[in-house]
């Protein structure tokens, strides 16, 4: 399969698959970690995870829509405008459904998957309905287009080199807002021993509607950064949700950390792969990889280490 | 549970079955129009795999989001049988390579692979409907349970096999057919599966084929191994440690679901002349539990009566308002786990079967006779512990 490439040829593919392999990985890691916070930290399973994102998407749209008719002049930064409303729009979302819906199933997980395969069915309708059928883009601002050329064979487009810095930049807002803040505190002690966060007076029900609601308005930032890279349709998110939910369970559902170093691993096996196999291959021999190795090792690579 | 309530239970189970019977085998030919036929059969090879979610779900406790996987291989060794009988060389003259089913000429495949070749013959090809779905489970299965993986990511990871085996069937279309399945399926040893006759006939066999399915499940139910397994869902580390191996029969009853669901999808192949993966991926396999759901996860006649209804509303829905059924389904997955958790099986129990004894007290005062003790007595439903399960 290397016949016909020269060495340098194939480093500069190799790096060219090593970085749309990036690009992949920052969607991975934005849709991930909207879900390890979810799955992860609180042990609900969201089908309607990748509808979420999509809602994020949606909303990026109509905002890049809005200023393009109204704003012309301010074209070039409704991006952040449109993130924005993307996470508080999923987010309260979110924080409604909770309410509705998951703060009922708590002790049915199985249960909480059908029942927010559902809400996704209803979702995609709803998108379908207002949308329409057809995938819609958003156009990029100039600043966003182009690409810069690395050597003659390597270039890096700006686009991705974009969502890549979101990408780190959510992350570590992620960890600080978990790990580093009052509130995360707050929702960690909840999700580790609930009886006991409610004695020393956190109201454990309103930090479960938060959790939420934050995943959830991950996700919609995750939608958000998407339109950059490719466009976007009623079902994309259903296209998403198994490859995340293996990241999230292949990382171990409990570490962040190993959630980032799965979506590394899982999206940069499967698009070096791609280049030299077909893509429904390369998807077919990671996931399969995926799922052996869980079958191995069903705690993922890295676990907390913790007394039930 | 006392002997009497275990006749009684046992009694109720035999009419609710009869009462099926009845209707599949005299109601369902005797008021339909051969179209509509064809369609009810076709939701009753789904019942088969509703029928094997409700043992491996309800009893076991074990949620498969896959099972549409093993309908498919079902299906598939059935159609690749039926496929090469229908590619004789004379009827595929015209092909480069005589002799090899078409979408394989249309591949440039020019001789038949290998694990093609034992599908020459149909003995194997029946064994393989059974076999080859019951020995993918058992892989399955040993590979989790063994490490005791269960709950939520068993269910994501079968998901994620239903997800693969799509996109390796679409994709190794040489092999496979691709996204279209293994089409234009006619004969069997001869036997034209088109015709009007031919037709019905698959019905009466997939109906009495589904009826023993029914008779099995409800003997697996009611042995020793049915109690474990309800056993196992309440509270599987005391079943552990009472010596029992909780892998092995998580293993076992998870095989006989998939050797269920491969015999509908063989069926579905006989009745409509092909496969498709389009019923092997994540959404036809979610889909599928809903029947079970509807129905009642615990309630094995219930499950036939969910893929029934959901897939008559489907059909119905989808023909007059195409937009409303994506929020028909939705809201019927939201509605039947937070409403009624038990289907219909648990509206039945609740709401209808409370009335027979009533009617029966009823009519034995009008007779002027004292109600004995026994018919008083609220008979339970036809399978034990529906209120408490979860």
């Amino acid at each position: 399969m290397f016949d016909g490439y020269t060495l340098g040829e194939l480093g500069s593919i190799l790096a060219m698959q090593g970085f749309a392999g990036l690009t992949l990985f920052s969607v991975f890691v934005l849709m991930a970690l909207g879900l390890a916070i979810i799955f992860g930290q609180m042990g609900v399973i969201n089908m309607a995870h990748g509808e979420f994102m999509i809602l994020g998407a949606y909303v990026t749209y109509v905002v890049s829509t809005v200023f393009a008719d109204f704003m012309p002049a301010l074209f070039g930064s409704y991006f952040f405008l449109a993130m924005a409303l993307a996470f508080v729009t999923a987010g309260a979302l979110g924080a409604l459904v909770e309410w509705a819906m998951i703060r009922h199933l708590y002790h049915r997980p199985l249960d909480t998957l059908l029942a927010t395969w559902g809400l996704s069915l209803i979702m995609q309708q709803v998108f379908r309905s207002v949308f329409g059928a057809r995938e819609v883009g958003v156009t990029l601002p100039d600043w966003l287009m182009g690409s810069f050329q690395l050597t003659d064979l390597i270039e890096v487009p700006i686009n991705g080199l974009f969502v890549m810095a979101l990408t780190f930049l959510i992350a570590l807002g992620v960890y600080l807002i978990l790990f580093r803040s009052r509130w995360g505190n707050q929702s960690r002690a909840v999700v580790q021993n609930r009886a006991m966060a409610g004695a020393v007076g956190i109201d454990t029900g309103r930090m479960d509607r938060m959790t939420f609601a934050l995943g959830c308005g991950i996700a919609g930032v995750a939608g958000s950064a998407f339109t950059m890279i490719g466009s976007t349709g009623p079902t994309a998110g259903q296209l998403y949700i198994v490859d995340t939910f293996l990241v999230v369970v292949f990382g171990g559902a409990q570490s962040l950390l190993g959630t980032i170093a799965s979506a590394f691993v899982i999206s940069q096996s499967q698009s070096t792969m791609e280049f030299f196999l077909s893509g429904s291959m390369a998807k077919v021999l990671t996931l399969l990889t995926v799922v052996v190795i869980l079958m191995l090792r069903p705690q993922g690579l890295f676990s907390l280490k913790l007394r039930r | 549970m006392n002997a009497a309530q275990s006749t009684a239970a046992s009694r109720s189970f035999w009419l609710g079955f009869a009462l099926l019977a009845g209707l599949i085998l005299l109601v369902f030919p005797v008021l339909l129009d051969s179209f509509r036929l064809n369609l009810v059969g076709r939701y009753l090879t789904y019942a088969f795999v509703a029928v094997g979610l409700v043992l491996c779900w309800g009893y076991g406790g074990i949620l498969s989001l896959g099972q549409g996987v093993f309908f498919g291989l079902g299906g598939y060794c059935l159609a690749m049988f039926l496929k090469l009988e229908s590619s004789t060389p004379e009827a595929t003259a015209i092909q480069s390579t005589p002799g090899i089913p078409d979408f394989m000429d249309w591949n440039q495949i020019t001789a038949l692979p290998w694990f093609w070749e034992p599908f020459n013959y149909l003995p194997v090809a029946l064994i393989a409907v059974l076999v080859v779905p019951a020995v993918f489970a058992y892989v399955i299965g040993v590979a989790m349970f063994k490490r005791r993986v269960s709950g939520v990511y068993f269910a994501i990871i079968t998901q994620a096999i239903a997800a693969i085996m799509t996109i390796l069937i679409i994709g190794q279309q040489g092999y496979t057919g691709g996204i279209n399945g293994i089409t234009d399926l006619r004969t069997l040893l001869g036997w034209d599966i088109r015709s009007e006759s031919a037709k019905t006939i698959l019905y009466f066999v997939n109906a009495v084929l589904l009826l023993g399915a029914l008779v099995l499940a409800r003997w697996i139910l009611t042995s020793k191994l049915g109690r474990i397994l309800v056993a196992m869902r309440g509270k599987e580390d005391r079943v552990r440690f009472s010596g029992y191996s909780v892998a092995n029969f998580k293993i076992f009853i998870f095989c006989v679901a998939a050797a269920m669901s491969g015999v509908g999808g063989a069926m579905f192949t006989l009745q409509f002349g092909f496969m498709s993966p389009s019923f092997v991926g994540i959404v036809p396999s979610i889909e599928m539990v809903i029947f079970a759901a509807v129905g009642g996860r615990l309630s094995i006649l219930g499950a036939v009566y969910g893929a029934l209804i959901v897939n008559w509303a489907k059909s119905a829905l989808s023909e007059a308002f195409p937009e409303l059924w994506l929020f028909a389904m939705g809201a019927l997955f939201i509605a039947v786990v937070m409403a009624f958790p038990n289907g219909l099986a648990g509206l039945y129990s609740v709401y209808v079967a409370p009335i027979f004894p009533r009617i029966r007290a009823w009519a034995q005062r009008t007779r002027g006779m004292a109600p004995s003790a026994t018919s008083a007595s609220a008979p339970p439903l036809a399978e034990p512990e529906v209120s408490n399960a979860r």
